[in-house]
């Protein structure tokens, strides 16, 4: 979407939610890339999808009304107990310094291609968090410039966070490398 | 013939860590050196990863407690609080007005061991030997303050979902007064060994400098922020507890080096010994556990009670009619009390004395009954000693939490090393490690 | 008894007394009851009085190896190669239940005790062991060193000075 446009969606912007701004403008700017929202416990959340997700965060942090400068966590939940589908969900949690407000933002990602865009362009710490939630969970961040595993050593074989991993299955210890 | 002389040089590798006498923490740091200027450097970590939030999802949501105690062992009960309110944030509860001073108390006293155990173990990582020995003991006076009150030293475990443990003890009020005076005087000395020492600042002055902007990408929070100039607080920005009712100040320096977080430091310990008295002083009689005082029933809550015959828990609450008849116009459902016993559990009066409070305490225990939160997912923050500490649990309406997963904030700091040395001299690795009080139990959980 | 045992044994009850009574040891800290280590080490309850109070960081000038906090998958090759550094006569503390058995982190990423990895003098459980019970085990430490045959050359120049000294009476 090109300035003007943007600067065009801006002023037709009827009234926004004035608790929620976030989810209101949001909706505006991304009718189809918003699969859905609800706020419980007063926590905002947004499902997205995934091929848009690169935009969303764009529009998130550089719209001067959200501003949302920090990615405050970033992590992912194996539903695979519950049953939902799709099995992955990436989940984002941003904070606007600026504003003092906090958006969920979450991407669903299917079992057989668990990929999602990296934002180590938007953030310099997704750097770390998306080499963890790919060491815990085996979710690829397309785009990632370095993505090895954080806390678990190389030779360890699958991703422990997954509900499918027991939670006391031991490998070898190997030895140190130099 | 002109000669050209060209000295080939080449960079070196050189490893810090896991298991380094300068550095308080397992990390291991692989520095690439140009003479004695790092040119790059990587960060592994990982080497305490002990599966927090893998051994979470197998406890229930009691058992969790003592596992985040070792989140960050520095301040646990820091921990605890922002669990035990992620939950109750998930369970649609609030705990007693007591109860929140209480915590507040605690957070405060474990803030301050953990500064004192940062700003004392990275001086004498500098060589400052003194304040080290004299910072670990004024954390011993307050140890011995904590042990009064939860039994333990270090992993006490203290808070539970909708309360805590137990109530203070006696005489507490008098005993916070004479440890804060014998921590007030260490804090003075050790002021007047480092603050204006040459050999101290020499070392963390301008060292380990980071831009506000890179803060904010690396997602700082805490004393590392403030240190940037950016006054982000997590008890200012979104109160939780009692802290909005309590006055402190949020101390902020400019340069974003070590010094200006050793500043911060320090006066964020006088801080937390204001926030300390004042709550001291503010803090009301009564129960420390929501159960006691019942909560209010929601209407058709009360009925779907009603039709199985379980109205023995409702009660009504006194009404305190007042000469203009206020108290009537409160709606017919607000004065029926019901008594969560979903939660907590009894006395152990009750637990050895009655049947009622065998059962309940059974069903509060039993594999697959106790606390069972809606389906649903919360994120709690609470300002940890190093900065935001979040939860985020996902809940699947059993027993036992389905994902928790915490927010380090010493993580960020962490992965922020490579930016912050890039360019000092080896030596200022130290100093710079030392200032982003790296909890191990809490970066690799 | 003969003369030689006679003083090999007060040989080795003096060299016992000088061994244990000047520990070097090596913190080898990992996780919280590193907090508890401080404590013991500082001023409340100083581990000097038991002349314990001179921690060297490199495992080539310890005599004593304390293993402080959890040790995870990762860091069990650290530890290995840390006790293969260190120089005979050495010992080795367990110090806190996660060394001793694993402690409640039985999962896919915690060694379940260092003694399956290196072998182990002394347990002290407790998570984390109070600053009372570490310097108990310390005690007891000193009790095993001064017991113990007190090995100060190798095998075969050991015996040779045997009979060197009983040559001499």
């Amino acid at each position: 979407m090109s300035p003007e446009q943007q600067n065009n969606a801006q002023a037709q912007l009827p009234q926004v939610d004035g608790e929620r701004p976030a989810l209101g403008r949001l909706h505006q700017q991304f009718p189809e890339a918003i699969l859905a929202s609800h706020s419980y416990r007063g926590d905002d959340t947004i499902s997205v999808a995934g091929d848009s997700l690169l935009p969303i965060m764009q529009f998130l942090r550089e719209t001067p009304e959200l501003s949302f400068e920090t990615l405050m966590d970033l992590t992912a939940v194996d539903y695979l107990k519950m049953g939902k589908s799709p099995r992955f969900e990436v989940v984002y949690h941003l904070y606007s310094l600026t504003h003092n407000h906090r958006l969920r933002v979450k991407v669903p990602l299917p079992e057989d291609l668990p990929e999602v865009d990296s934002l180590t362009s938007l953030w310099k710490i997704a750097d770390w968090y998306e080499r963890e939630v790919w060491d815990m969970f085996g979710i690829k961040f397309r785009g990632h410039p370095d993505l090895r595993r954080l806390l678990m050593y190389e030779e360890f074989e699958g991703h422990p966070l997954r509900k499918d991993y027991p939670k006391s299955r031991r490998q070898p210890i190997v030895a140190q490398r130099t | 013939m002109r000669v050209k002389s060209e000295t080939v040089t080449e960079t070196m590798m050189l490893n810090m860590g896991p298991s380094h006498p300068a550095m308080h923490g397992v990390i291991r740091i692989i520095l690439e050196l140009d003479g004695e200027n790092v040119v790059d450097s990587d960060i592994e970590i990982g080497y305490l990863h002990r599966a927090f939030e893998k051994e979470a999802e197998n406890a229930t949501y009691n058992q969790v407690f003592p596992y985040t105690d070792r989140l960050n062992y520095v301040s646990p009960v820091i921990n605890n609080v922002g669990y035990a309110l992620a939950v109750e944030k998930l369970l649609g509860i609030e705990v007693t007005e007591r109860c929140k001073y209480i915590r507040v108390i605690m957070s405060e006293i474990s803030r301050i061991c953990d500064h004192l155990t940062c700003v004392g173990a990275s001086a004498m990582e500098l060589g400052a030997m003194t304040a080290f020995l004299y910072m670990i003991k004024a954390r011993e006076f307050l140890w011995e303050l904590l042990e009064q009150v939860t039994g333990a030293r270090l992993t006490i475990a203290y808070c539970r979902v909708g309360g805590v443990k137990a109530d203070l003890p006696e005489n507490f009020e008098q005993e916070v007064t004479e440890r804060f005076v014998e921590v007030r005087k260490v804090l003075n000395e050790v002021h007047g060994l480092l603050t204006k020492n040459r050999i101290f600042v020499d070392r963390v002055d301008g060292v380990g400098v980071i831009s506000k902007e890179d803060a904010i990408s690396f997602a700082f929070t805490g004393p590392m922020l403030r240190a940037c100039g950016i006054p982000y607080d997590v008890r200012r920005n979104h109160p939780y507890l009692t802290y909005d009712q309590i006055d402190f100040d949020v101390p902020t320096e400019t340069t974003g080096d070590c010094y200006a977080r050793y500043l911060v430091r320090m006066e964020e310990m006088e801080q937390s010994m204001r926030i300390v008295e004042q709550a001291l002083r503010k803090m009301p009689e009564g129960p420390t556990n929501v159960d006691h005082a019942g909560r209010i029933m929601q209407p058709s809550e009360m009925v779907d009670a009603a039709k199985v015959g379980k109205t023995r828990d409702m009660k009504l609450v006194q009404l305190e009619l007042s000469p203009n008849l206020e108290g009537s116009e409160r709606q017919q459902h607000q004065q029926v009390n019901a008594l969560a016993k979903n939660v907590v559990l009894p006395a152990k009066e009750d637990t050895y004395g009655n049947i009622e409070g065998l059962m309940n305490h059974f069903m509060l225990i039993m594999e697959g009954w106790g606390i069972r939160p809606p389906v649903g997912e919360v994120y709690q923050a609470v300002e940890g000693a190093n900065g935001e500490l979040g939860f985020y649990i996902v809940s699947d309406g059993t027993d036992k939490p389905y994902r928790v997963r915490v927010r380090p904030p010493c993580f960020a700091f962490t992965a922020a090393i490579p930016t912050m040395i890039k360019g000092g001299m080896v030596a200022d690795v130290v100093p710079t490690f030392g200032s982003i009080n790296m909890i191990a139990g809490e970066l690799d959980r | 008894m003969g003369v030689g045992e006679f003083i090999t044994s007060k040989l080795d009850h003096a060299v016992g007394w000088a061994r244990k009574y000047s520990i070097f040891q090596y913190p080898f800290i990992t996780a919280c009851c590193g907090m508890e280590y401080m404590g013991v080490a500082c001023s409340h309850y100083d581990i000097d009085r038991f002349g314990a109070g001179f921690p060297r960081f490199t495992p080539r000038q310890s005599d004593v190896l304390f293993v402080v906090g959890t040790i995870s998958h990762k860091m069990a090759p650290v530890l290995k190669t840390i006790y293969e550094q260190m120089c005979e006569p050495k010992w080795v503390v367990a110090f806190g239940v996660c060394t001793c058995t694993g402690g409640f982190y039985d999962n896919y990423s915690t060694v379940q005790g260092i003694d399956t990895v290196i072998p182990v003098d002394l347990y002290i459980p407790g998570c984390p062991p109070r600053p009372e019970s570490v310097l108990d085990g310390l005690m007891l430490l000193q009790e095993k060193i001064q017991n113990q045959k007190q090995e100060i050359l190798p095998k075969a120049k050991w015996r040779e000075t045997q009979s060197s000294v009983s040559r001499l009476l």
